[in-house]
């Protein structure tokens, strides 16, 4: 944990990623099949490698 | 507004839907699998092997076969399903055409010899009983509208939920979870977290799950709306006693058509089309355009077209959100997906509950642990 006060940015930035990595995982697959499924897979699946990375990972 | 202010709406929101969105987020599981789990379980009916070039038969003799099979009943859809279920036409009938929609008689006929391949009885199992929990708690249309706004009461709850995740992570590092010091502490840094990372998937699912609680309503304002204005000249006509043919009809529809194939038929007087018209509904041949609808009317005695007209767009809003709710548009991978990010918002639900729960306290001490990164009632503990 850091003592100092992050800023709005610093707070969001890592959540609007990954939102912005869902979002272009939600609509890829609907636009196309193929490359578009594996990209709506691995931007989708994102966001669960990211739980899991931080649930497992032993902190303070 | 101010912290407390989004933390009430966070609170009282959450409250009251929580129980229905963990009901939704159990019952949903199998439904994200449910063509799996119905091949698994059930007997498939196929059509028997012949020559792939064996013709189709006249759809006039398909409707024949239907109704000699139940003279008692009416024909009120037929649909096709030609990637999972070649050369088999469905066809769905009722005791009259105004019979309530989930009583229906299903009978799978051979799209080429018109032989009845099966009768299948309605399923009433597990899986049933699940989807009735999931859509309509078994309360028809009202059931349905409640889940819809305990769909929108979550999409509130999700947003305030990330408001008031700034104060929180005020001085916590993305990802943080202190897990070495309370239990209450180790389960609000998981559900910040949690709730963090699915949040557009939760917006999304939420939405689009709120706008399919509104599709009977949209269906029969469609009807209402686009199907009567074009059906106009009809108003004043009786319904029609002894329907034309339909293979007649189709071929109608077909040539007004180009790059779509057919997928549905709503029968005179059935909940999809006019009381005079069949309406002949075609999709697309690309992943987008498969989810979309173009329906086609066709007088059903005289066969005589009438010039179709573009999809309204609260029914193409209606037809978008339903991939978007199933997961069921990218594959096995995108499913599994679908249930561990499920199971992630069971996490976030089950959490959030925990919290409340756990230690009856005021709204202002609250507060103050959420503007404390959980820290306050720490202190106080």
């Amino acid at each position: 944990m850091s003592s100092n006060r992050k800023t709005l940015w610093q707070i969001f930035r890592a959540p609007l990623l990954l939102g912005l990595l869902s979002l272009t995982g939600l609509i890829g697959a609907l636009v196309g099949d193929g490359l578009f499924d594996l990209i709506s897979w691995a931007t989708l699946g994102s966001a669960l490698a990211v739980i899991a990375w931080y649930w497992a990972k032993p902190t303070v | 507004m101010n912290v407390k202010a989004w933390f009430l709406v966070h609170k009282w929101t959450s409250l009251v839907c929580t129980l229905f969105l963990l009901l939704l987020c159990i019952t949903g599981l199998p439904l994200i699998f449910h063509e799996e789990i119905d091949h698994f379980f059930e007997e498939e009916t196929e059509a028997p092997p012949m020559p792939a070039d064996t013709p189709q038969a006249n759809l006039d003799r398909i409707v024949d076969a239907a109704l000699s099979e139940r003279p008692d009943a009416v024909i009120r859809f037929m649909f096709w399903d030609n990637e999972e279920h070649p050369n088999m036409s469905f066809v769905s009938m009722a005791k009259s055409m105004d019979a309530p929609p989930d009583e229906f008689i299903s009978l799978v006929i051979d799209s080429r010899t018109a032989a009845l391949l099966d009768a299948p009885e309605p399923d009433r199992g597990f899986m049933y009983i699940m989807f009735k929990l999931h859509v309509d708690l078994f309360a028809g249309l009202p059931g349905m509208l409640f889940l819809g706004f305990m769909g929108l009461l979550f999409v509130v709850a999700i947003i305030s939920g990330l408001v008031l995740y700034a104060p929180f992570m005020r001085k916590l590092d993305f990802g943080t979870v202190r897990r070495q010091r309370s239990s209450r502490l180790k389960w609000l840094d998981l559900h910040n977290l949690l709730g963090a990372v699915t949040m557009v998937w939760a917006l999304v699912v939420g939405l689009t799950g709120s706008i399919n609680t509104l599709s009977p309503l949209v269906i029969g304002y469609w009807q209402q709306d686009q199907f009567a204005t074009m059906a106009a000249d009809y108003q004043d006509q009786p319904a029609p006693q002894k329907l034309g043919s339909l293979q007649a009809s189709v071929n109608t529809a077909d040539a007004a058509i180009q790059n779509m194939h057919m997928s549905f038929i709503a029968w005179p007087g059935s909940q999809f089309s006019t009381k005079h018209h069949y309406a002949i509904f075609y999709k697309g041949d690309t992943p987008l355009t498969a989810r979309l609808l173009q329906p086609v009317l066709v007088d059903a005695q005289s066969s005589k077209l009438l010039p179709p007209e573009p999809t309204p767009w609260y029914v193409t809003t209606l037809l978008m959100s339903q991939p978007l709710h199933f997961g069921d548009y990218g594959a096995m991978p995108l499913k599994i997906i679908w249930a561990l990010l499920d199971l992630a918002t069971i996490v976030v639900l089950g959490s959030g509950l925990y919290l409340w729960l756990g230690r009856r306290s005021s709204t202002a001490r609250r507060v103050a642990e959420v503007k404390s990164g959980g820290l306050a009632e720490e202190v106080n503990a």
